[in-house]
């Protein structure tokens, strides 16, 4: 990352006509954040087309082919099979739908949760805004991991219930980052002209306040995908996310653990998958971090 | 400073009071039956009946939380329904694994990361900066476990350089313990056999955990240089022509620092939180790994405790963080 001297020293090059056209312009100039939007790019195409463009779509139903269990990486399965054999590459291409939906998920829940937390918290002020961070700050000294593992232990295993049980903790930084963000414009003078004007209070939040919330949550939103996944992938490894023959990225890396090292290949494919998700959506946020919200920038 | 302790202490009565209540409150939405589970496949209803009063499950949930936190009180956790033993003396046995990896693992990333900081903050904008924050980025994103999984399988199955997991094995006599750290215990009995093979088993879950706080201490510590660097004070010190080892190591780096320690404190937290999968990997006999297997079995009172324990000690280093904060930056004061 380049700091903030050197990003206004190289503007007067940029096109005048809009803040969009400038933000686009200073992102095409940072081949780092390029790079993760091609990345980003591929992950959405393999979760909207991996089950359609899989080799073996049989294998992804759960289609066995036990005459060729663990064949090495080969021109037909170019990521090998496993102890079933099925194609590695097809249930990871697959995997690739489940987890980032299941990170999309928790990511739009928190994002959900935590604006209306945060927003009424610091528009309401009072007691309200005492009770409501109170518990913002309690739920963040559970860490996450172990919370959502007690919870998704509690409600058993499936696709809904691991959601639920991860969003639980991933609301409290949203809410934490929109109270700051609502506070610092709440005394503003448009506000306070919306409110001489006689709007109502919702209208004023929802017109007004949040709008201005946005860039800091779309960072942040892109930034937590690829933990969101690795959470996911974390709970699936340890045996209590998705199950199999559901093919999920943390929980074909579990499997594949108990047949290491003799066929290694059936470890590379999902754990190589997620590595790239993460990677992406990491350096495409930090990208975004840079040019939406420069005060958060480090 | 005394004031600002005390205050800081009490503080953590109504944070640890949301936290029993939050994990009691799942423990009790719990499906299944814990107790069938306890007493094994052949018992007779009669038995489960007196499990069930014995562990007081016959009884109101407020009471049940009310028996739970008089006796949290006396340093009572509960007891594990799957080991039997209180749950406060498995963590006792657990909890000094964990702390070893996490403690390991942090001196690595601080160790590493504060000179890594410091000498890209130095290059700054020459390739070895840009391949170190490609580097960052990408150590962050790369999943613990599998990282683990790759450790395992080229130093243990292939190279057979390291043991492929576990603490200590069965046939090395551990060290008295004193600290419960095993490698240190074994330097202190000056029995260098266990403190080698200690050593060797806590390299690579160490080193897995290590990866990512490494990476953001580092990235942190190049952007406080860099805004140190260009701060008034610098520029005089290097008018006055001081060496540059001497204005980076006096003057920059002391004052980088304490912006980092932040994050430190924060990843300790994490750090505490996120051992589950790695000890997993690696067999690590630790918090995380109990605390699995308990949940696999349906027993909670062990995850709540945890849970309980891992909370606490998160805002404790929180506390310790704000204290150390004032001692290398005295422009702190305590308000």
């Amino acid at each position: 990352m380049t700091d903030t001297a050197e990003h206004i020293a190289t503007e007067p090059e940029l096109p005048k006509q809009d803040k969009l056209q400038r933000a686009l312009f200073r992102f095409r100039q940072s081949r780092l954040s390029m790079l993760g939007a091609v990345m980003v790019a591929l992950v959405v195409f393999f979760t909207a087309f991996g089950t359609l463009l899989a080799p073996f779509p049989e294998h992804i139903a759960g289609g066995v082919d036990t005459a060729a269990r663990f064949q090495p990486p080969s021109w037909a399965h170019p990521f090998g099979t496993n102890e079933l054999g099925q194609d590695v590459l097809s249930l990871v291409m697959a995997g690739t739908t489940v987890s980032v939906l299941a990170g999309l998920s928790v990511v739009l829940i928190g994002t959900v949760i935590g604006t209306l937390v945060g927003a009424i918290a610091g528009f309401a002020g009072g007691w309200i805004d005492e009770i409501l961070m109170r518990l913002t700050d309690l739920t963040l000294t559970i860490p996450g991991l172990i919370l959502a593992m007690a919870v998704a232990a509690a409600l058993g295993p499936g696709f809904t219930n691991m959601i639920i049980a991860i969003s639980l903790s991933w609301w409290p930084g949203y809410a934490r980052l929109v109270r700051g963000e609502v506070l610092a414009v709440r005394e503003e003078s448009y506000v306070n002209a919306a409110r001489a004007i006689g709007a109502s209070p919702s209208r004023i939040l929802l017109r007004h306040i949040l709008p201005n919330t946005v860039s800091p949550i779309i960072v942040k939103m892109s930034l937590d995908m690829g933990f969101a996944i690795l959470m996911v992938a974390g709970l699936g490894f340890i045996g209590i996310g998705i199950r199999p023959p559901t093919p999920e990225w943390g929980t074909l890396l579990s499997v594949s653990r108990s047949y290491m090292p003799d066929y290694w290949w059936t470890a590379m494919a999902p754990g190589m998958a997620m590595f790239f998700a993460v990677f992406g959506f990491n350096l495409l946020g930090d990208g975004l971090r840079d040019i939406l919200d420069p005060k958060a920038r480090r | 400073m005394l004031q600002f302790i005390v205050r800081r202490v009490l503080l953590l009565i109504p944070v640890l009071v949301g936290l029993t209540v939050i994990m009691f409150a799942i423990a009790r939405i719990l499906p299944g039956d814990p107790v069938a589970l306890a007493a094994g496949p052949n018992a007779t209803q009669a038995e489960i009946e007196a499990l069930t009063v014995e562990y007081g499950l016959d009884q109101p949930v407020w009471v049940q939380y009310g028996h739970y936190v008089s006796g949290l009180l006396q340093g009572d956790l509960g007891t594990s329904l799957l080991t039997r033993r209180p749950v406060a003396a498995d963590i006792a046995a657990y909890l000094p694994a964990t702390l070893e990896l996490v403690f390991a693992a942090m001196a690595i990333a601080v160790l590493l990361g504060i000179p890594l900081g410091l000498v890209t903050a130095v290059w700054r904008n020459r390739w070895p900066d840009y391949l170190s924050q490609v580097a960052a980025i990408g150590a962050i994103s790369m999943p613990r476990f599998f990282l683990g999984l790759l450790l395992q399988l080229c130093f243990a199955m292939w190279l057979a350089w390291l043991p492929l997991g576990g603490r200590l094995p069965i046939i090395v006599i551990p060290p008295p313990s004193v600290t419960g750290f095993l490698t240190i215990d074994a330097l202190i009995a000056g029995d260098w056999t266990a403190f080698t093979t200690a050593l060797s088993h806590l390299a690579m879950p160490a080193i897995a955990m290590s990866l990512s706080p490494l990476a953001t201490i580092m990235r942190m510590m190049r952007s406080s240089t860099i805004e140190v660097m260009q701060q008034d004070y610098v520029m005089t010190a290097r008018a006055l022509g001081l060496p540059r080892r001497q204005i980076i190591t006096k003057y920059v780096a002391r004052n980088a620092v304490s912006a980092t320690l932040t994050v430190i404190g924060l990843y300790f937290g994490w750090l505490l939180g996120g051992t589950v999968l790695v000890e997993t990997v690696f067999d690590w006999p630790g918090l995380g790994l109990y605390a699995t297997k308990a949940i696999v079995s349906q027993d909670m009172m062990p995850v709540i405790g945890v849970a309980l324990v891992i909370g606490l000690l998160f805002v404790l280093a929180n506390l310790v963080i704000d204290l150390l904060y004032g001692v290398i930056n005295p422009k702190v004061r305590y308000s």
